[in-house]
């Protein structure tokens, strides 16, 4: 099929309904990995910006990609990875932040590319909101994620590595 | 560009560099779920997940450049034809040893990809640029141990003396010269690894020195100067068994079924 009469609106429509395969509530549209999408002669070009370059979770998102371009008709469709900006978690909108917290996981402070500066302020439970929490675990279960406790609500949390 | 040079310059500085960060990753790697503490055993998980993923990035240049694909470079070259360097390649020791080698390690990457995050060969530049910041969370944290285990308890000093006795040497292989290397200087392709390990020796030398670790590095006129022979080959292709017993776990299960589809 002939990729002309599909706007790129219908695309980003459709591309917005993948959620992050770690974080549920996001779409990638959402967190910012899906950068750009540009119509070709004979299909459609998806420029992709990996939040960790070593996320097991790319290929998931490409095949992803392309079973929803697919859906549209599209089969002729070339996907990119960018470093152009390298993805930062500054990219991602307040109300996507929100959406983390409500999910359980503690958004990045904006960090300007200063992340040890960043690392030392305190972080808030995204449960009771204290910021009587200390960090448990530089690393977590995911790439993205460190591990927190709150000593206030005697709750463990993640929290969404600023990057 | 200020001058030029060989693609097969770029091209043995890239194998270089992913080749070192496959194996420094399946190294960490075999710390999966025997680490000392759970805390430290997700650390080493996730660094050398990161690790990998900073080979890939690199393999992938290499692909453009008309390499083989990623998969292919990592799982079917035989143990002769990489070129890390030996350092990345010896057994992971004890948990001393995996903190000093990951120390010194990260510091080399951050001067190399300090460096190289201002490469006048932007894929390279802006490859660096991204793993820069990811390696931010490496850097912290090997070099938070080294200052606590250096002088923890009497046990923990005499290893990690011990570990800096063994990596030292080893750690100077990193930085061993790659064929084309000046070509890639005069272009601004990189600084030169005379000049990363120069930058690199003032990084390490005094946070061992802080963690009261003894370096063999005498300090004069503000200049420092190396009391070992460096441990070199590995970008020679001159390899210990150590790299052929890696590299037949690394690729086992590969081979069982080569390009299958998972």
């Amino acid at each position: 099929m002939n990729s002309n009469n599909i706007d790129t609106a219908a695309i980003w429509h459709e591309l917005a309904a993948i959620s992050d395969p770690e974080i549920p509530v996001l779409s990638l549209v959402e967190m910012k990995v899906i950068r750009s999408v540009e119509l070709t002669a004979d299909g459609v070009k998806v420029m992709l910006s990996p939040t960790f370059v070593g996320c097991p979770a790319m290929e998931h998102m490409k095949a992803e990609i392309r079973a929803r371009l697919s859906d549209l008709g599209i089969e002729n469709v070339i996907i990119e990875t960018s470093f152009s900006p390298p993805w930062s978690t500054d990219m991602l909108d307040d109300e996507v932040k929100e959406k983390l917290r409500a999910f359980g996981i503690a958004p990045p402070p904006k960090n300007d590319g200063e992340l040890v500066a960043v690392l030392a302020l305190p972080v808030a439970c995204p449960f009771c909101h204290s910021t009587n929490t200390h960090l448990e675990s530089a690393f977590g279960a995911t790439l993205c994620k460190q591990i927190y406790y709150c000593d206030d609500c005697r709750q463990s949390f993640e929290r969404f590595k600023p990057i | 560009m200020t001058a030029a040079f060989s693609q097969e310059a770029v091209k043995t500085f890239l194998l270089a560099l992913a080749d070192d960060e496959l194996m420094l990753g399946h190294r960490d790697s075999e710390w999966t779920g025997h680490a000392p503490v759970l805390e430290e055993d997700i650390a080493l998980s996730n660094i050398a997940q990161d690790e990998l993923g900073h080979s890939l990035v690199w393999y992938t240049l290499l692909q453009q450049l008309g390499g083989n694909d990623p998969d292919a470079m990592a799982f079917e070259r035989p143990w002769k034809e990489f070129t890390c360097c030996r350092f990345v390649t010896y057994p992971k020791g004890d948990f001393a040893y995996t903190v000093v080698r990951q120390y010194l390690f990260d510091e080399a990457e951050q001067v190399r990809l300090r460096a190289l995050a201002h490469s006048s060969y932007l894929p390279i530049k802006e490859a660096a640029a991204k793993i820069l910041r990811e390696e931010a969370y490496h850097i912290l944290h090997s070099k938070s141990l080294v200052e606590r285990l250096g002088d923890a308890t009497e046990e923990s000093h005499r290893r990690m003396q011990a570990a800096v006795d063994a990596a030292f040497p080893q750690a100077l292989g990193m930085f061993e010269q790659i064929e084309g290397e000046d070509g890639l200087k005069a272009a601004g392709v990189f600084p030169g690894n005379s000049e990363l390990q120069l930058q690199w020796l003032h990084q390490v030398v005094p946070v061992l020195s802080g963690a009261t670790l003894r370096v063999p590095v005498t300090e004069a006129n503000g200049s420092l100067a190396v009391r070992v022979a460096p441990d070199t080959g590995g970008r020679r292709k001159d390899h210990s068994e150590h790299l052929r017993q890696l590299v037949d776990d690394l690729q086992a299960v590969y081979r069982i079924a080569p390009g299958a589809r998972w």
